[in-house]
């Protein structure tokens, strides 16, 4: 098997834009973002990052299955979107087999290294399929939730406002509202049992939940509850904070006429909603793990 | 030993797959008590027990929702009647697949994986209720066999191997009787001209045809893959309604003549298809290559292409819309030296969802189930491959009912010094992808011959089922070899296989072939079906010597096969096949590419008289009109269509800009799609379709469909100098003097459109054979004359775009048209352009196409998307409210109370009118010169109108 690296596929530099790169003029943390057989939201993923101020590098799965100490060289980590390994079983199972066999350890020094990882709609059911989110939990370990069905039964494309819920999360501090699009057929958030449910609210672990137009939580109402997620339960972080996995799609909210009514305003944002989440996990990286890393 | 575990909801969760088939077997008529489903894995392995109980825990069952059970022998499955679906053995089994790899992750050994599904009836249900169920809805007798009790193999069965028996045709002693049985019988659908220039070609070459060269010219001579009818030289006259000739006309090559000939003329004069401020060219390459290929800036361009796949979906909907899908984005992938797919398309011709089952002909899928499985398979495929399916359409019409149509369009983004290929003398032929197997053979013929209720068996075998995840590995493999130059031509597998895909791009140079390096599925296939097999996910590069390990080492590295199976360059430029050392087949590419006779065709046509529209309710019976407004919308044709929309992803890639749904609760219909193909700029593409079944008069059906693809972007804010468009015919057939008449009036009509539109045909497609005969009955179901028309046009800002939604309570509300009941094109081209010129100056706050149902439906579909109302006078237009003809358009002005805001020249053959304003009040009035006004709610609007279709 060849050894040669991929070379990471590169847009232009971003369009520069008031406050949206480089807050100390200084590094931009490097960020990969996986691929493999199926994933396909990796290009708008990296340029979110990009436009965030960081800089994105695309690696095959396979090229860290061979050198695991590849994603040393890496601050932030991503689990993009699309159809891993066709969805085959269920969805994000097979990747996250990979990572359970082969990365798990891997996986661990890099969160121990105060390094952020996220997951985004298929990413987000690899991370919950890899124990790593929500990490253990209640006295338990293993998979203790899981992205089931949407309770109607099919993929739904639309989009859905989501309200922040404090927490530990870094990738969500600050963030009160957000209106993104989701695209899956395997969304609804399940925990195991009561207890793990439980605790996930009071470790602060619930970061985003679905919301009526208003900010209220959904209430489990479709179609602002898109999938009958237990709680509204939009996205979830681990105990330290650092993993995320939401099954909406932050970065495809990176400029403002990516949303849905932006003919009725009468004047366009400067930015998109999600870009927020990708400038939270870069500061962070900035000014937590600091430019040592 | 094989191992069966059954996965199943856990505990006493509802089964969500469950409900929705009883819910689907309700739809049938039959109901049924509550089912339980399961997912079937047959295992072969010598792993041991307990570590298949891991398997099963650990990846195969979702431990929070699911639970594994281990089926050992067969259950009693006490009252309740069991029905189960496996797929038939060599059909692609991609979960199979993906879970062999898995296990393998774990460590284990698994010989064979194969997948399959159950369900589990509450209550005793006959053997006969079972197998209708089964037919109807759950299973495809052409792909998946069914049980009605548990299977549980001892051993899978193994394939035979194949030992090669060279086969040869006698063909050179045949009289004309024996030339066409030959044709008829060998699947070889080649008239009888054809036939006999094949035989006087054996007969100076002194020997037999080899069964493979008969293969090769049959697939390589289709209507399919040469588009003959097309390309014939054809003689009209046209009549009089008198039958009195009054016009002949000659064309020598019919499509070079029309559609070809408006474009390059449209080209050297450069009007029309100029990009405006670059001073530089509009069109790069048409109808040279798989796609056309228009200027998209500086550096890049744009492609598109829409394929049809109606035979295969009449069969097997799912597999033959997913293949189409994945068919087209090949075509895309395979434009100059590959372009990367940025959006898809698909349109969709079925009988009504509502026709009488009883009454459905023998061997014919009801055309709800057809829809559903062929969004099915669109969405699937589509939204794995990670390409936003962005615009669409649905025509319902009960002549499509045995021969439904399936279009599936690709657009992709290329740099333009990647336009031009040449494969070289030396060049390794290399087979990128998916694996060859039986799948998909005769697939060219069969789409050339017309459907019956017995062509499900005969053509069993040319049905194609699709592995996107296969395609979507290999597409992000060709896209980095691209990159780094390693090959110096690509083209795509696609009807025909190998034998088209090699034979094109050797045309110049000659190929040898060795046919047993190609990768096989499984054993057995004989050396002529390996060459003609249309197995989906394969291209075919041209790599110079020196690269040929950089390909293979990129492929290998993200699990792509790869495989040299031959060289470009022979002595005299012949195509040499060859299976274990021995030749197997040769033949002249001159004669292969070029010993085609040309056809002359008589033609016929009738002199129009004017088309009559549907003039609808010109009286202001204010009920009647209420109450046809809500019929309308509630009629499936203009029913809101989210309940496809919905299903497909539109978002991915994140250029999407203006979306299929709009408005403030992404519920309106949007006239076109508008993407950012590069994030980093705003610059972008409007993507919009047009089709007019409906009308009579071939010409007029062509006018109205390029006229409605027009709209469609002008709406939105694409201008007509930067347009471009493509052809799909889809006849019922062309045999005789009527319906080549029929073809050939449409041709003109895209020729008269196209050049005084100045709009640019960039590529094109035709399948002609789309009518359904009922062998028991003979009834001959015949489909309209179909002619889809797509539209893709540049948009140099996208942030001046405009949506369909009413913005503002108090604008003042308005029509563009062009003068008259009967407009020129010329008309409808200065409407349109100033429509254009209106929306860029900021005028315009909100537009939207009036197409079926007119005005009257447009501005409710304004209204449902935006939940503002309207009070219009439309007393003002001296013609019905559901008037349907050409060039309209709705627009909200950015002024308020009857005040028009400063306007572009209004040029001559174009009107303005002001026929009302936007209100705060959610409900829809009209009424003038005293007639009652009707008064309809929003609520009620929005009832009627996604009620129908809301499945």
């Amino acid at each position: 098997m060849s050894r040669r690296f991929c070379p990471p596929r590169r847009l232009k530099p971003p369009l520069r834009r008031e406050g949206a790169i480089d807050y100390d003029g200084g590094m931009r943390p490097k960020a990969l973002i996986l691929r493999t057989a199926g994933i396909n939201c990796d290009v708008e993923t990296g340029y979110a990052f990009e436009l965030a101020g960081g800089q994105s590098e695309y690696l095959h799965i396979n090229r860290l299955l061979e050198r695991p100490e590849l994603l040393e060289g890496y601050q932030i980590l991503a689990a993009p979107g699309g159809f891993s390994y066709g969805d085959d079983i269920a969805a994000g199972r097979i990747f996250a087999n990979q990572i359970r066999h082969h990365l798990a350890e891997t996986f661990s020094r890099f969160i121990e290294g105060g390094k952020p990882i996220i997951g985004i709609c298929n990413g987000f059911q690899v991370l919950v399929k890899t124990d790593l989110l929500p990490g253990a939990i209640a006295g338990q370990s293993g998979q203790t939730c899981t992205l089931a069905n949407n309770d109607c039964g099919r993929l739904v494309d639309r989009w859905v406002s989501l309200a922040g819920r404090g927490g530990k999360c870094i990738w969500t501090a600050g963030i009160e509202r957000m209106e993104l699009p989701i695209a899956h057929g395997e969304g609804k958030f399940v925990p195991r049992d009561e207890r793990v449910r439980k605790a996930l609210w009071e470790g602060g672990q619930v970061a985003l939940v679905y919301a009526k137009a208003d900010g209220e939580a959904a209430g489990g109402v479709w179609p602002d509850n898109p999938n009958g997620s237990v709680d509204d339960i939009a996205g979830v972080c681990d105990a330290s904070g650092l993993v995320f996995g939401l099954m909406p799609h932050p970065e495809r909210h990176v400029d403002a006429t990516q949303h849905p009514a932006w003919t009725r305003v009468k004047e366009l944002a400067k930015e998109g909603q999600g870009l927020a989440v990708f400038k939270n996990a870069v500061r962070h990286v900035k000014e937590a793990v600091g430019a040592g890393v | 030993m094989i191992y069966r575990i059954d996965v199943k909801v856990a505990g006493n969760g509802i089964d969500p797959l469950g409900e929705s088939v009883r819910h689907q077997i309700a739809e049938f008529g039959m109901n049924v008590g509550a089912i339980e489903t399961a997912r079937i894995f047959l295992i072969d392995t010598d792993a041991t027990r307990e570590q298949i109980a891991r398997v099963a825990g650990e990846l195969l069952a979702d431990p929070v929702v699911e639970r594994a059970e281990w089926v050992a022998r067969k259950p009693a499955d006490k009252g309740k009647s069991r029905i189960e679906v496996h797929l038939k053995p060599g059909v692609m089994d991609p979960v199979a697949a993906s879970t062999e790899m898995a296990i393998r992750d774990m460590g284990l050994s698994v010989r064979e994986v194969r997948t399959g599904r159950a369900y589990l009836i509450e209550g005793t249900v006959a053997r006969e209720e079972l197998k209708r169920i089964a037919n109807r809805v759950l299973a495809n007798g052409v792909v998946e066999s069914v049980n009605f009790e548990a299977f549980v193999p001892k051993a899978f069965p193994a394939g035979h191997g194949y030992r090669l028996n060279l086969r040869h045709a006698s063909i050179r002693g045949l009289d004309d009787g024996q030339l066409a049985k030959l044709s008829r019988e060998g699947h070889l659908f080649l008239s009888l001209p054809e036939m006999k220039a094949i035989q006087a070609y054996y007969q100076q070459a002194g020997r037999e045809p080899t069964d493979v060269e008969l293969e090769t010219l049959a697939q390589t001579w289709s209507e399919h893959c040469v588009h003959k009818t097309l390309k014939s030289a054809v003689d009209l006259e046209v009549k009089d309604e008198a039958g009195k000739v009054v016009e002949r006309r000659h064309y020598g090559n019919l499509i070079k003549d029309t559609i070809f000939k408006s474009t390059m003329e449209l080209m050297e004069s450069g009007s029309g298809s100029r990009v405006s401020g670059s001073g530089g060219e509009f069109c790069l390459s048409v109808f040279v290559d798989n796609a056309g290929v228009i200027v998209f800036d500086d550096r890049d361009a744009v492609c598109f292409k829409v394929e049809t796949h109606n035979h295969p979906s009449a069969i097997e909907p799912y597999g033959g819309s997913a293949t189409g899908i994945g068919g087209v984005i090949r075509d895309i992938l395979g434009t100059g030296l590959a372009a990367k797919p940025i959006a898809n398309t698909d349109v969709f011709c079925v009988g009504y969802p509502d026709y009488d089952r009883e009454k459905l002909p023998n061997g014919v899928i009801h055309p709800k189930r057809i829809l559903r499985q062929v969004v099915a398979g669109v969405r699937d495929y589509g939204n794995r491959m990670g390409i936003p399916t962005v615009n669409g359409a649905v025509y319902f019409d009960n002549r499509y009912l045995g021969n439904p149509l399936v279009f599936c369009g690709c657009v992709g983004l290329i740099p333009r010094n990647m336009i031009q290929k040449q494969s070289r003398k030396g060049d390794a032929i290399v087979v990128i992808g998916g694996r060859t197997g039986r799948d998909g053979i005769h697939g060219a013929t069969f789409s050339s011959a017309e459907l019956t209720n017995t062509h499900a068996d005969e053509f069993s075998h040319a049905v194609q089922i699709g592995n996107a995840i296969t395609e979507k590995k290999m597409t992000d493999v060709v896209l980095q070899a691209r990159d780094r130059g390693l090959y110096t031509a690509i083209t795509d597998c696609g009807a025909g296989g190998l034998s088209s895909a090699v034979g094109e791009m050797g045309q110049k140079l000659g190929a040898f072939v060795e046919l047993d390096k190609v990768p096989l599925k499984y054993a057995g296939l004989r050396y002529d079906e390996i060459w003609i097999s249309e197995a989906q996910e394969r291209m075919v590069l041209a790599v110079p010597q020196e690269n040929v390990k950089e390909v293979l080492d990129l492929s290998a590295g993200e699990d792509v096969e790869a495989t040299v199976i031959g060289y470009f360059g022979t002595d005299g430029a012949e195509l040499i096949l060859t299976y274990a050392a021995t030749e197997v087949g040769r033949l002249s590419m001159d004669f292969l590419h070029h010993g085609l006779p040309k056809r002359h065709l008589k033609a016929v046509a009738t002199k129009r008289t004017v088309s009559k529209h549907n003039s609808g309710a010109h009286g202001h019976d204010a009920r009647a009109t209420k109450e046809r407004l809500l019929a309308m919308l509630a009629q499936p044709n203009i029913a809101s269509k989210h309940w496809i929309i919905r299903q497909y992803d539109h978002e991915v890639q994140g250029g999407s800009v203006i979306k299929p749904l709009t408005g403030p609760k992404q519920v309106g219909p949007s006239d076109a799609a508008v993407l950012r193909p590069k994030l980093d700029g705003y610059r972008g593409i409007a993507i919009g379709c047009g089709m007019s079944p409906q009308v009579e008069d071939p010409y007029d059906m062509a006018i109205a469909s390029i006229d409605e693809a027009v709209r469609n972007v002008v709406a939105v804010g694409a201008d007509p100098a930067k347009i471009a468009i493509l052809d799909n015919f889809c006849w019922p057939s062309v045999e005789d003097e009527v319906t080549t008449g029929a073809l050939v009036r449409a041709c003109e009509a895209c020729y008269d459109a196209a050049k005084i539109y100045g709009i640019p045909f960039i590529s094109g497609k035709d399948s002609l054979n789309n009518q359904f005969t009922n062998q028991e009955t003979k009834e001959v179901i015949r489909i309209p004359n179909t002619l889809l028309i797509s539209a893709i046009a540049v948009i140099e800002d996208v942030r001046k775009c405009v949506t369909m939604d009413l913005k503002k309570d108090g604008s003042t509300f308005g029509l563009v048209r062009p003068h008259g009941l009967h407009p020129d094109l010329k008309s409808l081209a200065a409407v349109h352009r100033f429509m254009a010129e209106a929306i860029r100056s900021g005028a315009i706050l909100s537009c939207h196409d009036v197409s079926d149902g007119g005005v009257l439906v447009a501005a409710a579909e304004m209204c449902i998307a935006s939940g503002l109302g309207l009070s219009l006078d439309l007393s003002v237009l001296g013609r019905g409210p559901f008037d349907e003809c050409q060039g309209k358009y709705l627009v909200e002005f950015n002024a308020t109370n009857g005040h028009v805001p400063a306007l572009p020249r209004c040029p001559d053959g174009v009107e303005v009118r002001v026929v009302g304003g936007v209100t705060e009040k959610a409900e829809l009035t009209e009424g003038g010169n005293g007639a009652d006004r009707f008064r309809v709610s929003i609520e009620e609007l929005t009832a009627a109108w996604r009620g129908t279709l809301d499945w």
